[in-house]
């Protein structure tokens, strides 16, 4: 009987994991320091003066919605084909570059986007990186404080 | 907790050089803007088509937690609550196209759902964080909006209450 009983697990084991890999993740951004992070009114302060190079590695519609001024779109990177296009937009900046990541998909412990990108820029040798903290979402915790946004393309 | 409502009217977007034109975010009381998009199924999904009936328009993502967890409520109310004039319209936000009809298909949708695009969204006021739910009176008027991760009885005891 036991014998059945594993045997039919091990052969349900790839459907079974298959299944649990295919949801999305449940919770992430648990990488990034707290020393990492950027609030939004700190940042919307920092677009006056000095003004970081800013990444926004969410999906694109977002981006296409509304993003911060001069944000880059490199994402969505949750994604292989997403983390290439961040790593080759960030190919472009010295390594001392300041820089800002951020994504405001969905609600900060729940974003699939931001622990992978800050990975990866990490492992290339980005010493100023900074991610901006979004509790819940990039419109409520930005465009409706009145932060600077452009919309559209 | 992370229930929240659109603000009614424009909220202006932004300030300084870089401002943006007003975003005009819908509220209650309002008419959700015409689309008419294919299914995932093949066949014509047409908002006016849809009169008469209790719509919940479920903006979501295949990659996204908060969606995909509510889903499962999604297919009940509507397979309990069909026949009394219920109607789920998934609008998803994915990048993919094929990534998004893969997760409807691996969750079993009984309902339509569209891709959704940054013009839709603009014109429902800028979805601009996932998932965003949005309850529709039979009158065809905006009853509730929903953003972020929202406790299923909230959304259910809300939608019970329009059915009458």
């Amino acid at each position: 009987m036991i014998r059945t009983v594993w045997a039919l697990l091990l052969l349900m084991a790839p459907l079974l994991l298959s299944g649990v890999a295919a949801e999305p993740a449940m919770a992430a951004t648990d990488i990034i320091p707290a020393a990492a992070l950027v609030q939004p009114a700190e940042l919307a302060g920092e677009l006056k003066t000095a003004k970081p190079t800013i990444l926004q590695v969410g999906f694109s519609k977002l981006y296409q919605q509304a993003h911060i001024p001069g944000a880059i779109y490199a994402g969505p990177t949750n994604s292989e084909t997403g983390l290439a296009v961040l790593k080759a937009e960030a190919d472009k900046l010295p390594r001392d570059a300041a820089v800002v990541i951020y994504c405001g998909c969905c609600p900060w412990n729940r974003c699939p986007n931001m622990d992978a990108a800050y990975t990866a820029l990490k492992a290339m040798g980005f010493s100023k990186l900074r991610a901006l903290y979004i509790a819940d979402n990039f419109g409520q915790d930005w465009v409706d404080k009145g932060y600077p946004v452009v919309m559209g393309q | 907790m992370h229930r929240r409502r659109f603000l009614a009217g424009a909220v202006a977007a932004g300030f300084g050089s870089n401002s943006a034109r007003a975003l005009q975010k819908l509220a209650p009381g309002m008419t959700p803007p015409a689309f008419r998009r294919t299914g995932f199924d093949g066949k014509p999904v047409d908002l006016a088509a849809f009169k008469g009936k209790v719509l919940l328009l479920d903006f979501w993502a295949s990659w996204c937690a908060p969606c995909v967890i509510i889903i499962p409520h999604f297919q009940t109310w509507q397979a309990r609550w069909g026949a009394r004039g219920f109607q789920v319209i998934g609008i998803s936000m994915d990048d993919s196209a094929a990534e998004a009809k893969a997760a409807a298909s691996r969750l079993g949708v009984n309902y339509p759902i569209v891709m959704g695009d940054a013009k839709l969204a603009i014109a429902y006021g800028g979805i601009l964080g996932l998932p965003v739910e949005m309850l529709v009176a039979r009158n065809g008027r905006i009853l509730s909006i929903w953003h972020g991760e929202t406790p299923p009885a909230v959304i259910e005891n809300a939608v019970r209450a329009s059915l009458g």
